[in-house]
């Protein structure tokens, strides 16, 4: 009983790297996805060009290839990532380009006469997007940004590929040293599966204290 | 590192029968997901509250879980009670069972979609149930589930490359296996990149073309 313990220590450290991972890979994907999805609707054009490339670059390959993509052909380059630092990049910037998407849907989306009105008004660029558009196009990029934020904590099981000692690369230790399956397997899953709960949860909470103020206007 | 095209040229056969398995698989796992989902929707919209909601609870459960684990699971756990499988067809189950719960969603949507005047004017022309939903229902629900199912489709296809984790021969191990005896990396994983994100890029095509012929009209 003592050994199960112990085990299950183990798995809980991995399951501290996969919060970690998620966390960090979901900021990176945020900052990403915005910078991208305000770049597709630029007034620029190449700047569109790169934001489409990239979105299509990240949306058309899958985050297994991407990671080791980073992972080993990255240091070939000279540029030399930790498993962690590769796996964050290839979380974020793979989350990032489907977040995007969302982002500029979700701007939009926003009538067109709001943004008429900024310019009746004699907005700056800033002040309309900060004042106007955003307040009005969060709250329907937030349900998509959960189901991304948990499609992330899924996709963190992929870095146990390259052996960063995440819950799942944990998992498998335990499986190889017990010789015991369902156990382990069975104690991860459920993990996960609380976590995308609490993922959920905070994105309700988040969604109903951005949406308040806005009854009567939608 | 320097590319180097005689080396790429060397190892596209290998390459090319890795694709081969991914496209099996990921067929395979569609239609898998395909019934499966049929099922999992059927489920949930009995009338035993208990299936129903086991049914509800087992989808979330799966959405909420890496794909990974799933074939860890399926792939390590089946054995130990009796149920012999080859990787390939652990792996179909695995995509399979995870896609059926995104399939189910589909469905249930489409049939949602279907107005109530529809249902209540079939059984006003005396329709059987039978021919509700073969002339009626399905006739309205399935055209605006194309596009969302075979988006699923081409999401499933990107994510074949897990299966490499459990042993199956599909094109990420072949670059793997190949980038292990050789120590060359970059053209392996650049070229398994490249074949991955020109088939989205086609499949996208069609996607926008299904989207067009068969999307919703509003």
């Amino acid at each position: 009983m003592g050994d199960w313990a112990g085990y299950l220590v183990l798995i809980l450290e991995g399951a501290w790297v996969t919060v970690r991972l998620t966390v960090m890979g979901c900021a990176l994907a945020l900052v990403v996805a915005f910078v991208a999805g305000l770049g597709r609707i630029a007034p620029w054009a190449p700047v569109r060009w790169l934001a489409t490339a990239y979105i299509e670059f990240f949306r058309g390959t899958s985050i297994f290839v991407q990671l080791f993509w980073i992972y080993f052909v990255l240091p070939m380059t000279g540029v030399s990532l930790g498993a962690m630092e590769a796996g964050v990049l290839a979380l974020g910037l793979n989350v990032g380009a489907y977040g995007a998407e969302v982002v500029r849907g979700a701007i939009l989306a926003v009538p067109n006469d709001q943004r008429e009105a900024t310019v009746a008004l004699n907005m700056t660029g800033w002040q309309r997007l900060r004042h106007v558009i955003l307040p009005q196009a969060l709250p329907l990029m937030l349900p998509t940004f959960g189901n991304n934020a948990i499609e992330l904590l899924k996709a963190t099981a992929v870095v146990s590929l390259i052996s960063l000692a995440d819950m799942t690369f944990q998992g498998q230790i335990v499986r190889s040293q017990t010789g015991n399956t369902i156990v382990p397997f069975l104690t991860i899953l459920v993990l996960y599966f609380l976590m995308s709960l609490a993922i959920a949860g905070a994105i309700g909470w988040l969604e109903r204290r951005v949406t308040r103020g806005l009854d009567g206007v939608r | 590192m320097e590319w180097d095209w005689a080396y790429a040229r060397e190892i596209l056969p290998l390459l090319l029968s890795g694709l081969k398995v991914t496209v099996i698989a990921t067929v395979l796992g569609a239609a898998v997901a395909a019934v499966l989902g049929l099922v999992f929707a059927l489920l949930r919209r009995s009338s035993n509250r208990i299936v129903a909601r086991t049914a509800g609870f087992l989808v979330q459960f799966i959405r909420g879980t890496p794909l990974l684990v799933q074939l860890y699971f399926i792939f390590y756990v089946l054995p130990d009670i009796g149920i012999r499988l080859p990787a390939l067809a652990a792996g179909v189950i695995g995509m399979g069972l995870h896609y059926a719960t995104y399939a189910a969603e589909v469905y249930r949507g489409g049939i949602e979609a279907v107005p109530r005047g529809q249902w209540e004017a079939a059984r006003a022309t005396n329709l059987t149930m039978r021919q509700t939903w073969i002339n009626v229902v399905l006739p309205q629900a399935v055209p605006p589930m194309i596009p969302a199912l075979a988006n699923y489709l081409l999401a499933m296809f990107k994510e074949t490359p897990l299966l490499s984790a459990i042993t199956v021969l599909e094109m990420m191990n072949q670059a793997k296996s190949i980038a292990n005896s050789s120590y060359r990396y970059v053209e392996p994983m650049t070229m398994v990149g490249v074949f991955f994100l020109v088939i989205s890029l086609i499949s996208v095509a069609i996607l926008r073309w299904l989207e067009h012929r068969y999307g919703r009209r509003t």
